[in-house]
C-alpha cells in the first residue's frame, strides 16, 4: 500500500513550495507590525464615521448650537435703549449714544413710554420713565460716575461663573458618551458579523482596540475642537470677547484631562462591547459605565460651589476630567494641583486600559452568549 | 477497524516526510467545560492539494478550524505549518473563512477586501491589484463599489471568498465555503479554490455537501464526535473503507444473484443489480455466472460514493 502511495506523493513533493501568490506578491507584503495594525484599523473606523450621516449631521448640530450660543445673547439683549425727551434735555442722552426721540413736552414723552413707542423718556427733573424695568443705561447717562478701582479684576460674572462648569462638564460627558457607545458598537459589529475572527487571524487583538481607541478619540477631540473653534470665533463675533483672556487657562487644561479622561470611559466602553454580541444587548452591561461618567457629572455640576467637595472631586479620576480645568477657571487652584490630578488620572487611564484589555482580548473571540467579565478577565484565549 | 484506520493513518504519514509544505495537526485536544470537542485530532493539509473536511454538526470541524487560525487556544497538541509551529506571523500568510459569514455591512466590496489584504501586510496597491482581479475572477467586478449589506446571499459570499484569498495566502482555511451557493457560484469557487491549490496552497475546506467533497478533495479527513476516523487520500480511502461494488446488466431477471455465494446484493431492480463482493470474493465468477446465463449488457466496478465510506467510518 505504501508503495503505490509514495507515486504520486513523490511527484507532489517536485511541486514548487511556494506560496499561491507568488514570489512577486511576496516581496510586496512585509510583516506588520502591530503599530501598523493599529493605524490601519484607526484608518478604517475614521473614514467609515466620516461617511457616516449621523455623525456628520449631529457634529453640524454641536456647531450650530455652538455658534448660536455664543453670537446669540448679545444680539437678544438688545442694542441701546430709546429714550423720549424734549430738545434741551436730549444733549447728554445723545452723547452717551442712545437713540433719542425728541418730543415737545413731558407728557408726550410719558404717553411715549405708555404706548412703548420708546424704551424710557427723561422728564423735567430731571426723572426717569419707564414701564416696567429700570433703563441702567439712561440713567448711567444722566448719573456722575464715580472712579472705580477693581481690586480684584479678574473675578468673574457671575453667569460665566454658572454657564462655565456647566459647559465643560457636558461637553466631556456627551462626548464621552457618544463616542464610547460608538466604540462599543463598532466592537459589536466585528462580532456580530464574525468577521473579528478574520481579524484575530491577521492582526494581534491588541492592534484592533488600539486601533479603535486612537480613531474614537481623534473623532472626539476633532469635533470637541471644532466646537471650540466655532464657539470662540462666535465670541469674538458676537462681542463676548471679555471671556476668553479668562477661558483661556481652563480650556488649555482641560484639552488634556478631557484627553487622558476619554481614554479611560473609551477602555470601559471597548470591554463592554466585548462581552455581548448583539447591539441590543450593550444596555445591560455598559449600565455600569454609564453610571461611573453620570454621576461625577451630576456631582460637578450641583456642587460647584463647594471648594472642598470640588478639590475631592478634581482628584478623583473620573471626575477630574471636568472638576480640575473648573477650580482653574474659577481660580482657586495652585498649578501644581492639575499637574497631581493628571498624573493621577494617566496612571488610572493606564491601569483601565490594561484591564480593558485583558476584558476585551479575553470576551472578543466568544461569540455565544454573554460573557461574564469573570470569565473574559481569566481567558488568555487568543493565542497570538 | 481500528487496525485499518491505523494503517490509512499510517501509511499517509510516513509518505509525506519528504515534503516540506504540510500542515499538520498533532494530537489536537480541545474541551469546552466538561465536554470534550475534540480528542487527540491528528492530521495533515499537504500543500498543492484540496483537503476536504467531513464531519456530522458538532462533530468538530469548526473547532480544529478556529484552532488552526490561532481564534482558538489548543488544550494539547500542537499545529505546524512547514514544521515549524504557528504563530501570528506566521498565520498571516493564511487565509480564513469562518463559518459564520461576515464582512463589513456597510463598507463597499472593494474597500473591505482591500482593507484586509492590507492588514495582511499587503501595500495600498498590490491589494487594490489583487482585489480587482479577485473580484473579476468571482464574478463580482462590477459590484465592487456596493454595500456589502447591498448584495444577495450568494453575491456576499463570492465577497467573503475574496476577502479570504485577497493576500495570496499559502494556507486556506475555509469553513463550509459552499453552503448557500447555487450550483453556478459553487463552480466558480470550485474553480478558484483550484486554481489556489494548483498554485502551491494547501486547501483545507469543511463541508457536509458530501456530493461537492467528493468532485473537489484530493485528500480526506473524517471527524465525528471530536475523533478522527479517516485521513488520507481520497481513492485509498475509498479502497481501504468500502468493499468492491460492481454493477451488472443483464437481458432478464438477475435475481439469481441472490443466491451467488460472495455476493452482498445491493440493489436489485429487475435486470439490474449492484452488488459488493464479500471479502476475499472474486468478482470473475459472478462474470462467469452470469454469462451463463444469457448475454450481459454490462458489467462494470462502481466507485462508491463519499457518504458510504462516511457513513462506514463514523458507524
Amino acid at each position: 500500500m505504501n508503495t503505490v502511495q509514495s507515486e504520486p506523493r513523490g511527484a507532489r513533493a517536485a511541486l514548487p513550495t511556494v506560496p499561491a501568490a507568488g514570489p512577486q506578491a511576496e516581496a510586496e507584503k512585509g510583516p506588520v507590525t502591530t503599530v501598523q495594525a493599529a493605524r490601519l484599523v484607526a484608518a478604517r473606523e475614521i473614514r467609515v464615521k466620516l461617511r457616516d450621516k449621523t455623525f456628520l449631521f449631529s457634529t453640524l448640530l454641536f456647531l450650530l448650537i455652538a455658534a448660536a450660543a455664543t453670537v446669540l445673547p448679545p444680539l437678544l439683549s438688545g442694542g441701546p435703549s430709546t429714550v423720549a425727551a424734549t430738545e434741551q434735555s436730549a444733549g447728554p442722552l445723545r452723547a452717551a449714544g442712545l437713540e433719542v426721540r425728541t418730543v415737545p413736552d413731558d407728557r408726550a414723552a410719558e404717553q411715549a413710554v405708555r404706548d412703548d413707542e420708546v424704551d424710557a423718556a427723561v422728564v423735567s427733573g430731571p426723572a426717569v420713565l419707564a414701564l416696567d424695568e429700570v433703563p441702567d443705561d439712561v440713567v448711567a447717562a444722566l448719573s456722575t460716575r464715580p472712579q472705580v478701582r477693581l481690586l480684584n479684576p479678574d473675578a468673574l460674572n457671575p453667569v460665566a461663573a454658572f454657564l462655565v462648569p456647566f459647559v465643560f462638564a457636558f461637553i466631556f460627558y456627551i462626548t464621552s458618551q457618544v463616542f464610547g457607545v460608538q466604540i462599543a458598537q463598532s466592537v459589536i459589529e466585528e462580532k456580530q458579523t464574525r468577521i473579528v475572527e478574520i481579524l484575530a487571524a491577521a492582526v494581534p487583538v491588541r492592534a484592533l482596540l488600539a486601533g479603535k481607541m486612537v480613531a474614537g478619540t481623534v473623532l472626539a477631540l476633532g469635533q470637541i475642537v471644532l466646537v471650540a473653534l466655532v464657539a470662540v470665533a462666535g465670541m469674538v463675533f458676537g462681542d463676548g470677547g471679555g471671556l476668553l483672556p479668562l477661558l483661556g487657562p481652563a480650556i488649555g487644561w482641560f484639552v488634556p484631562f478631557f484627553l487622558v479622561g476619554f481614554v479611560l470611559v473609551a477602555a470601559m466602553w471597548a470591554a463592554a462591547g466585548a462581552l455581548v454580541n448583539r447591539q441590543e444587548d450593550l444596555t445591560g452591561v455598559s449600565t455600569p459605565v454609564q453610571l461611573v461618567v453620570m454621576l461625577p457629572f451630576f456631582a460637578v455640576i450641583f456642587l460647584n460651589d463647594n471648594a472642598t467637595a470640588m478639590r475631592i472631586l478634581s482628584y478623583l479620576p473620573f471626575s477630574a476630567p471636568t472638576a480640575m480645568p473648573l477650580r482653574l477657571f474659577t481660580g482657586d487652584a495652585p498649578v501644581w494641583e492639575p499637574v497631581v490630578a493628571l498624573l493621577l488620572l494617566l496612571v488610572a487611564a493606564g491601569a483601565f486600559l490594561l484591564a480593558g484589555a485583558r476584558v476585551y482580548e479575553g470576551a472578543l473571540l466568544r461569540t455565544n452568549g454573554r460573557i461574564s467579565i469573570r470569565t473574559a478577565w481569566r481567558t488568555r484565549e487568543s493565542v497570538s | 477497524m481500528s487496525v485499518r484506520r491505523r494503517t490509512a493513518v499510517g501509511g499517509r504519514r510516513t509518505s509525506v516526510t519528504a515534503v516540506t509544505s504540510v500542515l499538520r495537526l498533532d494530537g489536537v485536544d480541545r474541551s469546552f467545560g466538561d465536554r470534550q470537542a475534540l480528542k487527540n485530532v491528528s492530521f495533515d493539509v499537504v500543500a498543492g492539494r484540496m483537503t476536504g473536511f467531513v464531519g456530522g454538526n458538532g462533530a468538530g470541524k469548526t473547532t480544529t478550524m478556529r484552532i488552526i487560525l490561532g481564534v482558538l487556544a489548543a488544550d494539547a497538541g500542537r499545529v505546524t505549518w512547514q514544521g515549524a509551529p504557528l504563530n501570528p506571523q506566521v498565520r498571516r500568510r493564511f487565509g480564513y473563512m469562518p463559518e459564520e459569514r461576515g464582512l463589513y455591512p456597510k463598507m463597499s466590496v472593494r474597500e473591505q477586501v482591500v482593507y484586509l489584504g492590507r492588514l495582511h501586510g499587503m501595500t495600498a496597491a498590490a491589494a487594490s491589484r489583487a482585489t480587482e482581479a479577485l473580484l473579476e475572477r468571482v464574478g463580482l467586478a462590477e459590484r465592487g463599489g456596493d454595500l456589502l449589506e447591498t448584495l444577495s446571499l450568494g453575491n456576499q459570499q463570492r465577497a467573503q471568498i475574496a476577502a479570504a484569498l485577497v493576500h495570496g495566502p499559502e494556507v486556506l482555511v475555509l469553513d463550509e465555503p459552499f453552503s448557500g451557493l447555487d450550483p453556478l457560484a459553487v463552480d466558480t469557487v470550485v474553480g478558484v479554490l483550484r486554481e489556489r491549490a494548483a498554485a502551491g496552497a494547501a486547501v483545507l475546506f469543511s463541508s457536509h455537501q458530501l456530493d461537492v467533497v467528493e468532485r473537489l478533495c484530493d485528500d480526506l479527513v473524517i471527524i465525528a464526535d471530536g475523533v478522527i476516523r479517516a485521513a488520507g487520500d481520497r481513492e485509498q480511502l475509498r479502497r481501504t473503507y468500502t468493499s468492491p461494488r460492481f454493477e451488472l446488466v443483464v437481458e432478464s431477471d438477475a435475481g439469481w444473484l441472490r443466491d451467488q455465494p460472495g455476493v452482498l446484493l445491493v440493489d436489485l431492480d429487475g435486470a439490474r443489480a449492484v452488488f459488493d463482493l464479500a471479502p476475499g470474493a472474486d468478482e470473475q465468477p459472478v462474470l462467469h455466472a452470469a454469462l451463463a446465463r444469457g448475454p450481459v449488457r454490462a458489467f462494470r466496478p462502481l466507485a462508491p460514493s463519499l457518504t458510504e465510506i462516511f457513513r462506514e467510518v463514523t458507524q
